[in-house]
């Protein structure tokens, strides 16, 4: 008998919800079969960490005395550029943002210490961090110049949005080339040397729910330790790539936008990172549930490590050129055993997304839940679906005369 | 056979003493460069792998420390951070001895120090600035 969303939450609130990790659905599937999965469990909890370089922190600050007008000048944080171009006090600074002094890939590879990513976790964290900022007065906003000191608890809000995030499945990362390149999937080492995956697999949100049937605009997630929601269906969203039999697409496909207050997130789930001659970035914990309304979707949670597959690309040629090229198919399974072949080449493999640390999120998760600490919440709209004809392009570069 | 790995800090002025040669010749130790920076002039460092009898190998420390050579055995030299460790992997495909292994079963990494050459490649790869050499 199918469940709603409405009698979950009840169960929730009495205690009397069963809700279990998508690591632990695969053996109770496999064990008790779809049907009775579906009758026993209540939740599955799914969960990812690894770099979102789509994300920024919007901040709004309090109103000085004289008051300034931020929007249209320029402001730093700890001496990383703000994006000021709002109303009055709004800021926002990304992940990937870097200080004018930043020395980047002049010599390279670059080691990019310190970033947007990392100016989000000091925040998260409590510190104090530089406000610089100059503009042209107004004479609503006469001031022209702020300099000061401000820490999270001195700004109004404080959230974290990112456009793009939980990628349903990524690339394998290789480089056919000889020399070692520097990329956000890592380094990598020159002659298939080694190979870098980015996907929690079986615990992945997107890969459990992959025709985005309970998860959509208005899911109520955990961001970083706190509450956060879906917010729309991620930028780059495409839905329409090949899929295996069992509904996993087989290369990066739908992609969600959430947003969460950064004053409830804890820096052990959000924090700054550094990618060697690439730049900087944020590493963002996410839990997602999933309610098992019925059997395809209890299906849907159990799929495990050997039935997704993915792509590898060389990232030393065909991806920075934009070429479509797969160096071949291999399963989370393979990459997880440490070791894949490529071209007959026996190459070592890693993750860049945390697999323990998607293991505690799910379990952290999963513990709300029990407790009856987090509920959970339909959705009010779905993403575009595999045929809903909704994709992904490539920008057509076109010429600009002179005078347009 | 003894065999250790050793970190050894040249004074400058006294990279132009032929120090490793005497380790062979006085000492009978085998060894293994894994990592060299020496420059005259300036203090050299050198990662050195030595084997050979465990006693000639202690006489050898001594007369390297008699030489004004500063000897650090080299599992002290690269630390991991355990707070900022957050067992993602980047760590494991470019260490080229293999340091770095994976846990089948709990999948966090695991770091085999006495592996380590202390090359460095770890700290730049590590996002999460994990990875420090101590020289």
């Amino acid at each position: 008998m199918a469940k709603t969303i409405a009698q979950i939450n009840e169960k929730i609130k009495k205690g009397e919800v069963v809700v279990v990790t998508a690591e632990e659905m695969i053996k109770i599937v496999k064990n008790d079969g779809v049907a009775t999965a579906a009758k026993k469990v209540d939740v599955v909890t799914t969960a990812t960490f690894g770099p979102m370089c789509s994300s920024g922190a919007y901040l709004n600050l309090d109103h000085t005395k004289p008051k300034i007008k931020l929007g249209g000048g320029r402001t730093t944080l700890n001496g990383v550029e703000a994006y000021a171009g709002f109303a009055a006090v709004d800021i926002c600074i990304g992940a990937t943002a870097l200080s004018e002094e930043d020395p980047k890939n002049k010599v390279f590879p670059g080691e990019f210490k310190y970033g947007g990513g990392h100016v989000i976790e000091d925040l998260i964290k409590g510190k104090d961090l530089k406000l610089e900022a100059t503009t042209h007065g107004t004479d609503c906003y006469p001031a022209k110049k702020l300099n000061t000191l401000i820490n999270i608890n001195d700004v109004n809000e404080a959230i974290l949005f990112n456009p793009r995030n939980l990628y349903q499945n990524y690339n394998v990362a290789v480089n056919l080339s000889g020399r070692t390149v520097y990329t956000y999937m890592g380094t990598l080492m020159p002659n298939l040397g080694n190979a870098n995956y980015c996907s929690a697999g079986q615990l992945s949100p997107l890969l459990n729910d992959p025709f985005y049937k309970t998860i959509g605009i208005g899911t109520r997630i955990l961001l970083g330790g706190g509450i956060g929601y879906v917010a729309w269906w991620g930028t780059q969203h495409n839905p329409g790539v090949k899929r295996t039999k069992g509904g996993t697409p087989l290369s990066p496909a739908g992609t969600a936008a959430v947003i969460g207050d950064l004053k409830q997130m804890d820096s052990k789930w959000i924090k700054g990172v550094s990618f060697q001659g690439y730049g900087t970035s944020l590493a963002v914990g996410i839990g997602v549930p999933i309610p098992v309304l019925n059997e395809e979707i209890a299906k849907f949670t159990a799929v495990s490590d050997s039935e997704i597959f993915t792509n590898i690309v060389d990232y030393s040629k065909a991806y920075p050129q934009g070429i479509s090229d797969s160096l071949g198919r291999v399963s989370y399974e393979q990459l997880k055993s440490g070791k894949i072949k490529v071209s007959g080449k026996e190459v070592l493999t890693a993750g860049i997304s945390s697999y323990p640390k998607a293991v505690e999120i799910a379990t952290e998760l999963k513990e709300k839940i029990a407790k009856g600490d987090f509920l959970l919440s339909q959705a009010v709209a779905s993403f575009p679906g595999p045929d809903s004809g909704y994709k992904f392009k490539s920008l057509k570069v076109r010429g600009i005369k002179r005078g347009e | 056979m003894y065999s250790k790995k050793i970190v050894l800090h040249f004074p400058s002025g006294l990279v132009n003493k032929p120090i490793i040669y005497r380790l062979t010749k006085d000492f009978d130790l085998e060894f293994n460069i894994l990592r060299a920076v020496v420059n005259p002039e300036e203090e050299g460092l050198m990662v050195l792998e030595l084997k050979g009898d465990e006693e000639e190998y202690k006489k050898a420390i001594k007369y390297l420390k008699d030489s004004a050579v500063k000897v650090q055995t080299l599992s002290q030299d690269v630390i991991r951070d355990e707070k900022k460790c957050v067992h993602c992997g980047l760590c494991v495909g470019v260490c080229p001895t293999e340091a770095f292994e994976v846990d089948q079963i709990s999948r966090e990494i695991i770091f085999h120090q006495e592996k380590c050459i202390a090359c460095g490649a770890c700290v730049g790869a590590c996002p999460y600035k994990a990875m420090t050499t101590k020289f």
